[in-house]
């Protein structure tokens, strides 16, 4: 029995709600990386589920697509995060005010 | 030769290059001798190029050099009502012109200039500043050279402005001395004035010009005489230019209103109140009044007040010439005085006389200025004449020379003054001014008394300085007593040249108006005064000559007797009380003009200092203030925290799917 899109879709809503969340309200600079990360492919969810349902490629490339940028997102971002741990012992978002008026 | 007027203002140009570029490497006798060397060139083709003007015939003694085009002005077009429309090609070159009345200059300037030159060489010996002292007195030549040869008003401006300039800066020679206690001016502060003063009158010289180019579309002066005598352009704008252009004269030739500044130029070394401020730039004026004789002879009203203006100031002047005890200061007072001669002169008409008298005077005031240099130099720096007195027998060259230059600017026959003022009164009266005649009297009486004065208390008597001075009082310089000697021939044979009629009928000679003749083809006389002058009768005039001798005898008579009693002037003085402290104070006119002009031009300097501090300032201000206050409410929103700018932007990203979605 084949799935209708509505729960692909449902999931991706979800997961990406969560991404959405884990942005707003976590502290840690990895948490909120990560966080992107889940809304990044709760988008590609949504794309897989649209390209089965009409059966075209495009939606599939363009996941692709994304997948790259999450690559190149997390590297840089991980990046980033180290050498705020090294500037100041702490991944706390909330304590990073460094170019604060 | 005449094509080589040109290199006439060049020559002291190269001594101003050669001397400011090098001068300072150069050996001090060379800088002297350069500096006199180009301005003697420049005589020499002067006198060679009049000569040559002089074998040409009476009507066609006019020669012009064009060097270049200066400008090009486009087309002016103008619309006359009733007439067809005139299209005239504006353009201006840089032309210069000899003709008989620019030849007297000429040769005035070169000849008194060089002379000068050569007593500077003596006279600045001590001074550390020899070789700016030098480059500013050629630039002076090169600028009055210009001046006096420019062929139309605008070179005649750019001369104009060059000797305004030159006067400034040597006003301000010694810009880091004291000058006049009673002011408190120093130096510098002299230069200023004389620069400023000149330069309000420069304003209107200026309109005038443009008025003239807007109206003929040409400053040529001979095409613009040409005009002038065939009754062109409204009597309206002939009357306004000719105000405007002698309002210009009246800064440069220091006549009342605008004479303010001549008594301080006395700042300055005394070569330079000898060559720029008695001989030659403030004879400018005159000059150009002469020049532009047509225009004045086709504006009654301007010549009117030339003549009023020129009038009041020969007398007012004279009488402040009463108290001074500067000996320079006098000299001033004397020059200023002796300009309004000439412009009283020029504004009846008389412009003969009036350059006659611009050209005696050059000698005998420059002759009187160098030799009060030689009193100030052999006395060591002492210019007051009430710590002078007898020192004839130790400088006899000087004292002889100052006593004919006394004699000649009183108007006792046969030296130069008597002849020219002579030919001023004669104007008067021949007129029907009669009133002007009078007033121009007593200023010739006023004239004769006060140079007598000056002679009496700087030579006669006893010395009043202290002993100390007295001891090193000694005669100037070879290259200081021989410019002095020949200035004192001139000033005794300058006035020859222009004898009346009457007396040479009286010896039974003919017509020796040599000067008469000569300019007589350049200059256009109005009609009323062309007749008056033909038809005066001779006994009249010999009875002016008379009169005019027995009004010179009795002002030096009237001084010498006064001044020979110790103690007589000083009682005089107490007498006459509040009239003595009037002319004492110059007539408080420094103190009217601080009242009348400085105070509320101060005033309204102050205001628009305050208006561009709050107003203009503050408009700036305020645009920062408003700038800083928008970012210190905005910066409010920059919390640092970066969840609050994710929850920002998720807002926005739900408000903006919300406007599509419900769109």
């Amino acid at each position: 029995m084949p799935l209708g899109p509505e729960k692909f879709l449902i999931l991706s809503a979800v997961i990406f709600a969560l991404g959405v969340l884990g942005v707003l309200l976590r502290r840690g600079a990895i948490s909120i990386l990560m966080s992107i990360e889940l809304m990044l492919n709760g988008a590609n969810l949504a794309f897989i589920a649209f390209a089965r349902q009409f059966g075209q490629a495009e939606g599939q490339i363009y996941v692709f697509f994304i997948i790259t940028l999450a690559a190149a997102e997390a590297a840089v971002g991980l990046a980033i995060v180290i050498a705020l741990f090294r500037l100041g012992d702490s991944t706390d978002v909330d304590e990073l005010s460094l170019l604060k008026w | 030769m005449l094509n080589l007027i040109w290199i006439i203002p060049l020559l002291p140009l190269i001594g101003v290059a050669v001397n400011g570029l090098f001068g300072r490497r150069m050996p001090r006798a060379a800088v002297g001798v350069l500096g006199c060397a180009v301005v003697l060139a420049s005589l020499l083709i002067s006198f060679g190029a009049v000569w040559e003007l002089s074998q040409l015939p009476v009507e066609e003694r006019y020669h012009e050099v064009v060097v270049g085009r200066w400008m090009s002005l486009g087309t002016l077009v103008n619309q006359h009502p009733g007439s067809s429309t005139v299209s005239t090609d504006v353009h201006i070159d840089w032309g210069f012109a000899l003709d008989p009345l620019s030849a007297v200059l000429l040769l005035v300037v070169t000849g008194v200039g060089f002379l000068i030159h050569v007593y500077s060489v003596g006279y600045m010996s001590h001074e550390r500043d020899l070789v700016r002292f030098f480059v500013y007195l050629n630039l002076f030549m090169a600028m009055m050279c210009t001046l006096v040869l420019a062929n139309n008003l605008l070179v005649m401006f750019v001369g104009w402005e060059g000797v305004g300039l030159c006067s400034y800066l040597l006003i301000g020679f010694f810009y880091d001395r004291p000058f006049d206690a009673r002011t408190g001016l120093s130096c510098a502060d002299a230069g200023r004035k004389a620069f400023i003063v000149n330069r309000i009158g420069d304003f209107a010289f200026l309109i005038g010009m443009l008025y003239l180019i807007t109206e003929f579309g040409t400053l040529h002066m001979r095409t613009l005489a040409g005009e002038f005598q065939h009754g062109a352009g409204p009597e309206w704008l002939l009357s306004g230019v000719g105000v405007l252009l002698f309002i210009g004269a009246c800064g440069k030739s220091a006549q009342i209103p605008l004479y303010v500044w001549l008594p301080d130029a006395m700042a300055g070394p005394t070569p330079v109140s000898a060559l720029i401020h008695a001989a030659t730039m403030v004879t400018a004026g005159v000059y150009m009044v002469c020049r532009m004789s047509a225009l004045y002879s086709a504006a009654p009203e301007a010549m009117a007040i030339v003549a009023l203006v020129g009038t009041a100031t020969a007398l007012f002047a004279a009488t402040m010439g009463l108290t001074a005890t500067d000996i320079k200061k006098v000299l001033a007072y004397s020059t200023v005085s002796q300009l309004g001669f000439m412009f009283a002169a020029a504004g009846l008409g008389a412009y003969i006389a009036a350059m006659f008298h611009l050209m005696t005077h050059a000698f005998f005031k420059a002759l009187l200025f160098l030799g009060a240099g030689s009193v100030i130099h052999g006395l060591h720096g002492e210019q007051d004449i009430r710590r002078m007195g007898g020192i004839r027998r130790k400088m006899p060259i000087t004292f002889l020379t100052f006593v004919i230059a006394t004699l000649a600017i009183a108007g006792i026959p046969p030296l130069a003054g008597f002849f020219s003022k002579d030919e001023i009164l004669a104007a008067a009266w021949n007129g029907g001014h009669r009133g002007i005649w009078a007033a121009l009297l007593c200023g010739a009486i006023l004239t004769a008394f006060y140079m007598t004065r000056l002679t009496w208390l700087v030579f006669f008597g006893s010395f009043r300085g202290d002993a100390e001075t007295l001891a090193k009082v000694h005669e100037s310089p070879r290259s200081m007593t021989v410019p002095l000697m020949v200035l004192a021939l001139l000033a005794v044979t300058g006035g020859w040249i222009g004898i009346p009629k009457v007396m040479s009928g009286w010896v039974g000679g003919g017509d020796w108006n040599r000067l008469h003749h000569w300019l007589e083809p350049v200059v256009v006389t109005p009609h009323a005064a062309a007749q008056a002058d033909a038809g005066h009768a001779s006994g009249a005039e010999g009875m002016l000559i008379v009169l005019a001798i027995v009004v010179a005898v009795a002002g030096v008579l009237m001084a010498a007797t006064i001044y020979r009693r110790e103690g007589l002037a000083e009682r005089l003085a107490r007498a006459s009380g509040p009239v003595y402290r009037t002319l004492r104070n110059l007539f408080w006119v420094d103190e009217l003009y601080d009242v009348l002009v400085l105070r509320p031009f101060y005033a309204v300097c102050r205001f628009f200092n305050g208006f561009d501090r709050r107003v203009v300032d503050g408009l700036v201000n305020a645009s920062g203030i408003v700038t800083e206050l928008t970012g210190q409410v905005l910066k409010l929103f920059q919390t640092g925290l970066v969840r609050n700018y994710a929850m920002t932007f998720l807002l926005g990203v739900v408000a903006i799917l919300f406007y599509l979605i419900t769109r």
